[in-house]
Formats: structure tokens, sequence, C-alpha cells
């Protein structure tokens, strides 16, 4: 008996599957990162992942296997001339699946699946900064994206403003306890006020 | 062909429809700390469109 897939069946029939999955690698090569449903992405994962490392090899008779697969040549050439040699350090792991917000229509959970653009993590994080001051410059042209350049601003004066609680808290805290201690003062010396009112 | 011997009464019908009920989906607040906007778990924000410190989705 064959091993049965790893996660569903897609489509109605096993040529209606190999037809998505073709076509599903075929666009995420082309964009580089696609919208689709969850399980499509983890079906896909493998699949596109496999295609990569044909084309990390590079040879004709690679060339050969996944043009089996995909029948554009511009996609194929770009696998071999691009994709391959970008993941030539990269041992597997080329792609990323981010779960988003179902959809609206009919609920189905949905997923970015994208191929992994940084080459290390420190780079990643870097890349992610930059990202945000772009996405920061994007947003002052669009008014209605403003509130979140707001909520960046806000955020990088956090940091600064986390030092100054820190500090700020003290004095507060200190004159809670201040506040408490005459109270409990009072107490006490309503306390022996009764006790001289007994004596 | 199987058909139905009795009329189901009102009692049991509403009976089984009282068993018809919703469950609050999970929440938890965003990761990002400038967003902080309640989101289920594990999925990007759809306030802020951050997962784990990445852009993922550009939010509507």
């Amino acid at each position: 008996m064959p091993t049965p897939t790893k996660g569903p069946r897609l489509g109605g029939s096993p040529a209606h599957e190999r037809l998505m999955l073709a076509n599903l690698a075929t666009a995420l090569f082309t964009h580089g990162r696609i919208t689709t449903t969850e399980a499509k992405a983890k079906r896909l994962r493998p699949y596109a992942e496999r295609l990569i490392s044909k084309a990390k090899i590079g040879d004709l008779h690679n060339r050969r296997e996944i043009m089996k697969v995909i029948r554009d040549k511009d996609v194929v050439h770009k696998l071999f001339a691009e994709i391959g040699p970008f993941f030539v350090d990269r041992p597997g792991g080329y792609t990323r699946i981010t779960k988003t917000l179902a959809r609206k229509g009919d609920n189905a959970p949905m997923a970015v699946i994208e191929l992994v653009q940084q080459k290390t993590v420190t780079a990643e994080a870097e890349a992610a900064r930059k990202t945000k001051f772009a996405k920061d410059e994007k947003k002052a042209e669009t008014p209605a994206v403003a509130e979140d350049t707001k909520a960046e601003d806000t955020k990088a004066e956090d940091t600064d403003a986390a030092v100054v609680d820190q500090d700020a808290e003290a004095p507060e805290s200190a004159t809670k306890n201040a506040s408490q201690d005459p109270a409990e003062g009072a107490d006490e010396a309503a306390k022996v006020e009764d006790k001289k009112d007994e004596s | 062909m199987a058909v139905p011997k009795r009329k189901m009464s009102r009692s049991n019908t509403r009976s089984r429809r009282a068993q018809w009920k919703t469950a609050a989906v999970h929440l938890v607040a965003c990761q990002n700390k400038a967003c902080r906007q309640p989101k289920p778990q594990h999925i990007a924000c759809p306030a802020c469109g951050q997962y784990a410190g990445r852009q993922v989705v550009q939010p509507a």
C-alpha cells in the first residue's frame, strides 16, 4: 500500500490535486508570497521545498524534473537563476506559513505562505525594523492608517517612558506608603485614646 | 424507506435545540506592544498585521 499523503486531499481527483499543487507552486515562485487556505498551504510546503531542493542542484536532469511540474519556463528559469542560488546556505525550510484570519465567505482558515527572504535571524530582525520604518513612511501618506503611526510613535516612546516610569513609580509607591502610614498611625492613636477612655 | 413513527413533541424538539450553544472565541492580546488588540491565538493580528514581530499582512 502506498503511503497516504500527509494532510488533506485537494480537489476532486488525483489529476485535479496535481494541477492545484502545480499551480500553487508556480504562483508561490512567481510572487514570493501567496495567501491561500491553510490546508493548501500545508500541502504546498513540502511540495514547493522539494522543487527548490531540485533547483539548488541545478543540473539538466533536475531542470527536466521541475519542468514536469511547472510548465511556465520563465518561472523555472527564475527558480534556477534566483531562488535556488539564494537558498544555497539554507538546509531546508525555505518557506514559512503564517496563519491569518479566516476567510469571510466560508470561514475557511487562511494562511500566508512565503519564501523566506532573510538569510539569518539577526538579518531578519534588522529587516523587520526597516519594514517598520518603511511602513511608517507609507502610513504618513495615507490618513486611514495614521492611527497606527501614532501607535508606533508611542511604542518608540514606550522604551524611554518605561525608564522614566520606573523612576516615577518609586516615589508614587513611597507616597502611597507614606499616605498609608499616617492612617495607621491615626488608628493607633485612636486606639490609644480608646484605651485612655477605658482607663 | 425509514419514516418517523411518532410525532416529535415540542418538548423533545426544544430539549434538543437547547443544546445548540455557541462558545466565545479565545482571544489574546497582540504581541506587538504598540497594538495590544485582542486577536485569536497563533494568527497574524488583524489590527496591525504582525505576527511574532514580522509584518505578515497589511491591515485593512
